[in-house]
């Protein structure tokens, strides 16, 4: 018997009732598509957080000082230290020992209510060089960032990112305009052009501006503290380097011999990216797994199904069995009816699951809230068939044995 | 053709064994026409159920066409089946929902060969049925139906053909027709038919007449034709 016979006879035997074959299939339709789905939305948040953290700066590191240690050791918390200065931003810039070094620029945050007119918004300001943009890959939309000078002069301008503008000016051009930061005034020489995202802190909710006016006009008695120290790599590949030479330059510099000691502490993007990779991977295989268990369930009843025509056509498997079908032929056919309901329902699911990851961004309540754009991936695709033709399989040995097994002169008396 | 050597099938019941034949010799030679008779319980059924391979003899030998089957397995018994015997059964036993043709073709398919459609197709003129062969069991009266299980039970050019009550549904023209169809194909095409019928009427078409009681044969006469 050829598989084009094979076949032939189960879309007979599951032609003969449709009814029940399409609600077999719906089963294994609603698991596929189901993981499908799933497995698509937690793709969705993978690029999401992907493009997010890539967003933040090609080829960042960051270095933040040490928990600050009290007088008996006790730590202070994350980046509380003071161990970071100007001089050791000037030696990362030097290029002399860090050659895969780019750029380091200097970061002071300072919170704040911001003000234009009678509108009033809050967002961290951020005191650095102009280096700012290249570094954390940052867009000029309008006018331009701050030079050197204005940082020597300690010039109060500032460049925005576009929700602060959105929720200060409106339509107003903000350009030359002056806002007031905790009660200082700045004037605007830029904004920034949108990056997008959310979730991990919008990259758009910014206010840049000239490091040495934070220090003089925002953070007052706290003086001149650099809570973080941002360097780019010259390349993906050479960010390990990087790291390495800005730990010799600046352990060198703090005089600490043991790294273990080290008064900072680096981050770069990679590992940033790493951990919401392994997030959201696991994200997905939870919403996978949970799609799956809809998918066993399908199994069962395809196999109560099969077991149902199995009893049913036992008259039919008698008669084959008297004119010359072996056991092997009569397991084929059954396994094969159950593999058809399965790999259909399987192809079907796909579609569904696909179409609906598809259209799920048209719908807007879902697309304002930042709900992830679902990414059906190939391989989920091809995975998915697989498994259900092979669900089919599983749960079809069990009624298909039995039918292979029938003694042809009870199969042929039985009514 | 087929030799039965002191055949015997005892059944058991739980504890109690049921004897249902009981040492049958029987000879039948290539292009005979024998009738099985007998009342119910005279173990024809039975009889019928080894000649035809579903069931195979507790003690003794049954040699189908130069093969000794008593010892085969179920593969091996279902390829004997095939390859064979063709069975016609009293209630047709065609597969519902599966046009005349592709009933045809079965056997066919389970043995692998080549040429089925025309082969099929043959088949089903030889008994009349060309006009009929995409219709379904239930689109075909009675005797349609039998032709259509006699074209089945032929197309595998089988070295016996098997009839276990063919005319026990039908009314009596139809059964008389399927008579005539059955000796025409002896007469004709010298096929070796074993026939088991309780009708004597029926049994009269045949050229032998076995009879059968309590699981042994009683009679074996000539007809006279």
């Amino acid at each position: 018997m050829n598989l084009y016979e094979a076949l032939r006879m189960a879309a007979n035997g599951l032609l003969g009732n449709r009814t029940r074959s399409a609600l077999t299939m719906l089963g294994i339709l609603i698991g596929v598509s189901a993981v499908i789905l799933l497995v698509a939305v937690g793709n969705g948040a993978s690029v999401q957080i992907n493009n997010q953290v890539q967003s933040l700066g090609a080829n960042v590191i960051y270095v933040y000082p040490s928990n600050a240690r009290g007088s008996g050791g006790v730590s202070q918390g994350f980046g509380t230290g003071q161990s970071l200065t100007q001089a050791d931003v000037d030696a990362l810039n030097s290029k002399q020992q860090d050659p895969d070094v780019l750029a380091a620029i200097p970061i002071a945050q300072s919170g704040g209510q911001i003000t234009y007119g009678n509108q009033n918004y809050f967002a961290p300001t951020t005191g650095t060089t102009p280096d700012f943009p290249h570094v954390r890959n940052y867009q000029l939309a309008e006018g331009s960032f701050f030079s050197a000078d204005d940082v020597t002069a300690r010039h109060r301008v500032v460049v925005l990112g576009q929700t602060v503008v959105d929720n200060l000016f409106g339509t107003t051009d903000p350009i030359g305009q002056t806002i007031k930061i905790s009660r200082q005034s700045f004037r605007v020489i830029g904004v920034f052009a949108q990056k997008g995202g959310t979730g991990l802190g919008s990259q758009d909710n910014v206010v840049v501006a000239p490091i040495t006016a934070v220090w003089a006009y925002l953070t007052g008695a706290r003086g001149k503290v650099i809570s973080q120290i941002v360097a780019s790599a010259s390349s993906a590949g050479t960010v390990t380097q990087a790291e390495t030479e800005i730990t010799t330059i600046l352990l060198e510099r703090h005089q600490i011999s043991d790294p273990a000691q080290a008064d900072f502490q680096l981050q770069s993007q990679q590992d940033i990216l790493n951990q919401a990779t392994s997030i959201s991977t696991a994200l997905t295989l939870v919403l996978g797994a949970i799609a799956g268990i809809s998918l066993v369930v399908g199994g069962i009843g395809i196999m109560n199904i099969m077991l149902v025509t199995v009893t049913e056509r036992t008259r039919e498997i008698g008669i084959r069995k008297a004119i010359g079908a072996r056991r092997r032929d009569i397991l084929m056919q059954f396994l094969i009816e159950a593999m058809v309901l399965s790999g259909l329902g399987g192809a079907l699911g796909i579609a569904v699951g696909a179409l609906l990851a598809l259209e799920a961004p048209k719908i807007s309540a879902l697309a304002t809230s930042g709900f992830p754009t679902p990414v059906v991936s190939p391989t989920s695709v091809v995975l998915a068939f697989c498994v259900s033709v092979a669900i089919g399989l599983f749960f079809g040995i069990y009624p298909a044995n039995r039918a292979a097994r029938l003694h042809p002169i009870e199969a042929l008396r039985y009514e | 053709m087929i030799t039965l050597e002191g055949v015997t099938k005892t059944y058991r019941m739980g504890r109690i064994e049921v004897p249902a034949l009981q040492g049958i010799d029987l000879h039948v030679g290539r292009g005979e026409f024998v009738a099985i008779m007998g009342a119910s319980g005279s173990g024809k059924s039975t009889l019928m159920n080894i000649l035809g391979c579903l069931d195979v003899p507790t003690t003794g030998r049954y040699i189908l066409d130069d093969t000794d089957v008593a010892m085969l397995g179920d593969d091996q018994l279902a390829r004997i089946r095939n390859k064979k015997i063709g069975f016609v059964f009293q209630s047709y036993n065609l597969i519902p929902r599966t046009t005349a043709l592709h009933n045809v073709e079965m056997p066919l398919i389970y043995a692998g060969e080549g040429g089925r459609t025309s082969r099929a197709r043959e088949a089903l003129g030889a008994v009349g049925l060309a006009d009929r062969v995409n219709h379904q069991p239930t689109e075909l009266s009675g005797g349609q139906q039998q032709r259509a299980a006699i074209a089945r039970a032929l197309v595998t050019n089988p070295a016996i053909l098997l009839a276990d009550e063919p005319t026990g549904n039908l009314d009596t023209s139809s059964s008389l027709e399927i008579m005539r169809l059955l000796s025409r194909l002896n007469a004709e095409q010298s096929r070796t038919i074993v026939l088991i019928t309780h009708e004597l009427d029926i049994a009269r078409f045949a050229s032998r007449v076995v009879e059968l009681r309590d699981g042994r044969i009683v009679r074996d006469d000539t007809n006279a034709k």
